[in-house]
């Protein structure tokens, strides 16, 4: 099979970055030393290839009240024009078809970013529920678009510098909130846990603006320390901490659901019928080691599992996600299964790092 | 960076160097290192283990990927380097310095046994096809 190459590919290579199959793409795992680039980001800033993952456009009339029956997270929260809200988009069984990013940008165009491994289930998803509900919208892949996350301390000064005409209109957006720049899509979102933007513009447009953030001084960073970065900031990754097997409320999302109110959406009386027996949890290895996904954590309350497990560069300790028996609290010391041993790891409240800091 | 001409190596990727006691040092080649990124913890095999030619012995974890280090020949472990628990990076910044264990070879021959540089470079390269 062919591996599916973004529009930043050549100059990955040409900056020396080795390659890896992800999920069918093409991708770069890093450009020399991985935790190197992950304290690049925390301590200054850096620039991610996100050009997999895949924008659409919701637009029409209705679209508000079409998202907020789609969504576990309810769109009415987005009241001011530009803010974004992170959701999960459930089967109605209650599995996690995707987590997602959607943008207010008016009463008839909502933006929606989702992952790149799910994107053509998720539209074909959002498109047959649309025929039922809302069939005058137009939801639209929007494969004309590449994207750029640049992220740290220091991120939002450097594309300033590279595209000064957007700072007006993105100098005043807050975190979780986007500008829509003409050509140039400006959000500040991301996900490392540090301050930053999300730049969605044209294709033919995003190698140039590649090369102009790496002359301001922004080093690229690989999809290496995109990972130890997204545990560190305590964010799920999709297919590893949760999948369409599991709930929102045992993956850590309890925060993105809303079930009080009277709204009813996909999933929602799944929810309700089906208390969660598990849950998402922090842990710190106290032993010396790695924690990995997949494996085994051994509780007073039964078993668990590591979903994602890495060495934390900022905290230089190992640190992971697992899911385990719902009551297993937080300050517990658990067993994880690690090859022959048995070795002692801290429930703890995560994130682990945010801003620059770790936080345990 | 070149495979030094003074070691042996394995399929397994690991160098091997003779001391002049006739005991052996080991530890993962630059080749190895590389593929793995950086090494965030190395478990070596205690002092006075015997082992079988192949046997899993070490263990060496990168923040990518763990991954197993196998005895080059028969023998008996003499010592592992505890340097390595405070800074496993020293094996991404000197391969062929940062020592993993030693170990007495149950026989010399096994060791002369093992391949060159030049063959382990020729291996290096076909696994890369």
């Amino acid at each position: 099979m062919t591996l599916k190459t973004t529009p930043l590919n050549a100059a990955h290579r040409a900056m020396g970055a080795k390659m890896v199959d992800f999920g069918g793409w093409d991708m770069p795992v890093n450009y020399g030393s991985q935790i190197d680039e992950h304290h690049q980001v925390r301590n200054d800033c850096g620039m991610f290839d996100v050009c997999h993952m895949r924008v659409v456009d919701a637009k029409g009339d209705g679209v508000r009240a079409f998202l907020r029956y789609l969504l576990a997270n309810n769109a009415d929260k987005l009241t001011v024009p530009g803010k974004a809200l992170y959701s999960a988009m459930l089967r109605p069984e209650g599995g996690v078809i995707d987590d997602l990013i959607i943008y207010f940008m008016t009463e008839q165009w909502f933006r929606i970013v989702v992952n790149a491994g799910t994107a053509d289930k998720d539209i074909a998803w959002m498109k047959q529920q649309a025929t039922t509900r809302a069939p005058q919208l137009t939801i639209t892949s929007r494969d004309d678009l590449a994207m750029v996350a640049v992220q740290g301390p220091n991120a939002r000064t450097k594309v300033w510098q590279v595209l000064p005409q957007t700072k007006a209109a993105t100098e005043h957006l807050v975190n979780f909130q986007a500008a829509d720049c003409g050509e140039y899509f400006i959000a500040r979102t991301g996900y490392t846990g540090e301050d930053g933007f999300e730049v969605m513009l044209p294709k033919e447009k995003v190698e140039a603006f590649w090369y102009d953030l790496n002359k301001a001084g922004v080093k690229p960073i690989g999809l290496g320390a995109r990972d130890t970065l997204r545990l560190e900031a305590g964010m799920n990754l999709y297919g590893q901490d949760m999948d369409e097997t599991v709930g929102p409320l045992e993956s850590g999302l309890a925060w993105t659901v809303d079930l009080k109110s009277e709204r009813d959406f996909i999933g929602k009386a799944a929810l309700l019928a089906n208390p969660p027996s598990s849950k998402l949890v922090g842990l710190v290895l106290l032993d010396r080691g790695v924690l990995r996904g997949h494996q085994k954590v051994v509780t007073p309350h039964g078993d668990g599992e590591i979903t994602s497990g890495t060495f934390s560069p900022t905290l230089e300790k190992s640190i992971a996600l697992a899911r385990a028996p719902k009551d297993v609290q937080i300050g517990d010391t658990v067993q994880v299964v690690i090859r022959d041993k048995m070795l002692a790891a801290q429930v703890v409240k995560y994130p682990f790092a945010r801003n620059g800091k770790g936080l345990i | 960076m070149s495979n030094p001409t003074d070691l042996r190596y394995t399929a397994s990727h690991e160098w091997v160097k003779t001391e002049a006691d006739g005991t052996i040092t080991v530890g993962i080649t630059d080749h190895a290192q590389e593929l793995l990124g950086d090494m965030v913890f190395v478990e070596a095999p205690a002092a006075g283990r015997k082992l079988k030619a192949g046997e899993e012995c070490a263990v060496v974890e990168s923040v990518k990927a763990a991954a197993d280090v196998y005895a080059p020949v028969a023998g008996e472990v003499t010592a592992a380097n505890a340097d390595l628990d405070n800074a496993p990076e020293a094996i991404n910044n000197e391969p062929y310095g940062a020592w993993i264990f030693k170990m007495k070879p149950d026989n010399a021959a096994d060791v002369a046994a093992l391949m060159d540089a030049a063959a382990y470079q020729a291996h290096v390269d076909s696994e890369a096809h």
